[in-house]
């Protein structure tokens, strides 16, 4: 089954270049651990979800390109192009001249019902394309104009055109000090009209994606773009494809499904975040080992501690021993905290993968490194 | 990313968008290798056959064949626009009538309401060579309260002190080696043979520049753009508020002087200091209502959060807005640079510009001085006057009433966290 992505405004586009080159190169990669049918039927499953087939043999990103302005689309469109290897349809973008000028109404309420058939139109001849559709994932930010208010315009028109259909929304949360001073008004904006069409809000914080930059891959001058390919590579290891209960050369079919039914069990409950391990830049790899287990132990810490990413995990916390307390009593106070989730999900890849043992997370054997979460919201007294 | 058409009014304003087109075709040359009509270039110019008369010689693609600037060039009097006529940049453009002042402001409003409108408007210094100025001025700044929606103030003494500061530079012997006597900043050797230095010709330049930061997030790549529009919507949280100050840095191009390139932290520093300011103003004693930092060139995002991280401490900002940055990253230098700093402020530090017209002016009305001159136009009469005194003073008003909370002190609301 294959997934339509919408790329919107300058942040969704830039990243959704990102990941389509991440998602490519990484089907495409030489070499490996598998065998050469392992490797085709790995790329053929990753093709489905996310590429369609052009005459002259190059992949066509299956994905529809909305801005209110032209320079982002054609860099993006060019970049892909210069490749060589996959690129996105000629006329699957959607441009005009004047922008939305960081103005979530503007993108709403002006450019939304202005270009609704035009965009709509783009994106029904993109799911026409696919033999069986999964449901459509849509890339923005929440600060900007056109991300926040044409995003949350076309996910409500999803709703109403493909009810059947999952949605999820990819969204960036804006650095805490500011990149634009009205971000704070698009951001409340864009959740509220997300939380009743979306069914799955993934959740990708500036501020956390910065610091694995610079801790992790040692980044010294961090650009978007390498926040972007970071990004890439955390969303790639969440949708590419993964093993069905008959084990190799055989993958699941429906991702969108899969997430959704493992980690929304709850539809008021639709906040997911990642955490990826191991992160690092590609020079550190050859002087590293892992193992299963080291890895899941980190992760699980990661997971209880509301750590971002291995590095400063706080050891200290652990579960309350005797499970968790009784509703009237919930601690606020954040020195004892420990990470309560709805949902979790882990997936593993690699060598030996079926030697991993995920312990008394009683999940199955190939999860998402994902979990649900709870909006908190301290409500000061006076 | 739109299309601007720039207004010249008046001696000063065509003198200024005399530099400022010669240093726009200049910069768009130094990126524009193949000659291609681009996105960048139509921002500011169309692409004109001048073999065909009339509308049908407008080229939308392809190679560039004439360009002709999106410009009106205004004045009372033939003398200015002639000579703009008459010089290299005579091809440049269309010939236009006549007359109007600020009085244009309210018709472009009328006439085209939704467009955004920014003036980049010379104020007067302490010594000016007209003497009623001060009526002037403040008959404008009642046109500009209402009818502009962002006014980028600019004073004449700040722009002098800053060739002052250039020519002493260049001349100390302090720097050593070769430097060349003409700033690429302060003077253009232009696209076409090097015109006669005519007086304010480096001053004009720097407004050139500002110019060109201003519009260059909108005409060149970058990974984080910025429009027009997306200025005012940041920058003006009350609409009466549109006044921001403007400091631009690197003044002097590394090419001329043989220092070593300043580090890129200096370069945020230095826009905050009271040197590179376009208008004479104290913004760093004064209470930030928003602040925009467009930078252009080499510099990613993570140079631009750790100046912002440093300087953050030693700015105060309003209540409301404590972390009130709108940034915007640029690919594309400005000839000659490797790197350049647009900082804009909304700050309170205007205040007392406002307030030191507002003397002025009431030291001559006062005893009428000069009024018969006025009065005597048919459609001008002293309500006028009084009208345009008492804007001021309820816009002053605005601002004090910000400064009074300047040193309250701030609630601190916690973020809205998702608890992972």
């Amino acid at each position: 089954m294959s997934i339509v992505t919408v790329q919107l405004g300058q942040c969704g586009n830039q990243i959704g270049f990102e990941v389509f080159d991440a998602l490519f190169n990484d089907s495409h990669c030489p070499g490996g651990l598998c065998s050469k049918r392992e490797n085709e039927a790995y790329q053929a499953s990753c093709k489905e979800r996310f590429f369609s087939e052009e005459e002259n043999g190059v992949p066509v990103a299956r994905a529809v390109l909305v801005d209110m302005e032209r320079k982002v689309i054609s860099q993006t469109l060019s970049k892909a192009a210069r490749s060589g290897r996959w690129k996105y349809g000629q006329h699957s973008c959607f441009c005009q001249k004047q922008g939305s000028g960081n103005n979530w109404a503007y993108g709403y309420s002006v450019h939304g019902p202005r270009h609704k058939e035009s965009i709509m139109n783009l994106i029904q001849k993109e799911v026409e394309k696919c033999d069986s559709l999964s449901g459509f994932f849509i890339i923005m930010s929440m600060a900007g104009g056109t991300g926040s208010g044409l995003g949350a315009f076309v996910t409500q028109n999803l709703q109403d055109q493909y009810s059947s259909a999952l949605k999820m929304n990819h969204i960036i949360w804006p650095y805490g000090t500011g990149e634009v001073i009205v971000q704070n008004y698009n951001s409340i904006l864009t959740l509220s009209h997300l939380y009743r069409s979306s069914d799955a809000l993934l959740v990708h914080e500036n501020d956390a994606v910065h610091k694995i930059c610079a801790k992790l891959m040692n980044i010294k001058q961090i650009s978007f773009c390498d926040i972007n390919q970071v990004l890439a590579h955390q969303l790639g290891s969440v949708f590419q494809p993964t093993y069905s209960r008959e084990g190799s050369f055989h993958y699941r079919r429906n991702p969108l499904g899969d997430l959704m039914e493992n980690l929304v069990p709850h539809p008021e409950f639709k906040m997911l975040g990642v955490r990826n391990i191991p992160q690092m830049s590609e020079n550190s790899l050859a002087y590293s080992t892992f193992t299963w287990a080291g890895l899941l132990k980190h992760l699980r810490q990661m997971l209880i501690s509301n750590a971002k990413m291995e590095e400063g995990i706080d050891w200290q916390v652990r579960p309350p021993l005797s499970g968790l307390p009784p509703l009237g009593k919930m601690s606020v106070n954040k020195e004892t905290h420990f990470n309560t989730s709805i949902a979790n999900l882990v997936i593993l890849r690699g060598k030996d993968v079926h030697s991993a043992d995920v312990g008394h997370h009683r999940a199955l054997k190939r999860v998402l490194c994902a979990e649900h979460l709870k909006i908190q919201l301290s409500i000061l007294p006076g | 990313m739109t299309q601007s058409v720039v207004v010249q009014v008046g001696q000063c304003g065509n003198q200024i968008g005399c530099c400022f087109w010669d240093l726009a075709l200049r910069e768009h040359a130094a990126v524009n290798k193949k000659g291609i009509y681009d996105e960048a270039i139509s921002s500011f110019f169309r692409n004109v056959d001048t073999r065909v008369v009339g509308d049908g010689g407008n080229i939308s693609k392809g190679k560039i064949c004439s360009l002709k600037a999106r410009a009106v060039l205004i004045d009372m009097e033939e003398g200015v626009v002639n000579e703009i006529l008459q010089g290299p940049l005579r091809d440049v453009f269309d010939r236009t009538g006549s007359g109007l002042g600020t009085f244009l402001l309210k018709v472009l409003k009328d006439e085209f309401p939704e467009v955004y409108r920014f003036v980049t408007s010379i104020y007067p210094s302490g010594e000016d060579d007209v003497i009623t100025s001060p009526y002037n001025s403040i008959l404008a700044m009642k046109e500009l309260n209402e009818h502009a929606d962002c006014v980028l103030p600019i004073d004449n003494q700040s722009l002098f002190d800053i060739i002052s500061k250039i020519d002493l530079m260049m001349n100390s012997g302090k720097l050593g080696a070769a430097i060349k006597p003409k700033s690429l900043v302060t003077s253009s050797t232009g696209v076409f043979k090097k015109r006669q230095e005519k007086p304010f010709d480096a001053m004009n330049n720097i407004v050139a520049n500002l110019l060109l930061n201003l519009t260059s997030s909108a005409r060149f790549e970058g990974s984080l753009n910025m429009d027009l529009n997306e200025i005012i919507m940041n920058l003006v949280p009350f609409p009466q508020l549109h006044y921001l100050v403007s400091s631009l840095t690197p003044l002097y191009t590394l090419a001329d002087v043989n220092i070593p390139p300043r580090r890129l932290d200096q370069m945020f520093s230095d826009a905050f200091s009271k040197d590179h300011q376009l208008i004479r103003a104290d913004p760093k004693h004064s209470l930030y209502l928003a602040c925009a930092l467009m930078v252009r060139g080499n510099v990613q995002i993570s140079d631009l959060r750790r100046n912002i991280e440093r300087l953050k401490p030693s700015l105060q900002f309003v209540s409301w807005n404590q972390e009130g940055w709108k940034t915007s990253l640029c690919s594309v230098p400005p000839v000659g640079h490797s790197h350049s700093l647009l900082a804009l402020a909304n700050n309170t530090c205007v205040k007392p510009t406002f307030i030191d017209l507002r003397e002025r002016f009431i030291r001559l009305y006062k005893k009428k001085a000069h009024l018969h001159h006025y009065l005597q136009i048919e459609g001008m009469e002293e309500s006028c006057f009084t009208e345009a005194v008492s804007s001021l003073s309820a816009l002053i008003q605005e601002y004090n009433q910000l400064d009074a909370t300047k040193s309250m002190p701030v609630e601190d609301l916690p973020r809205l966290n998702i608890a992972m």
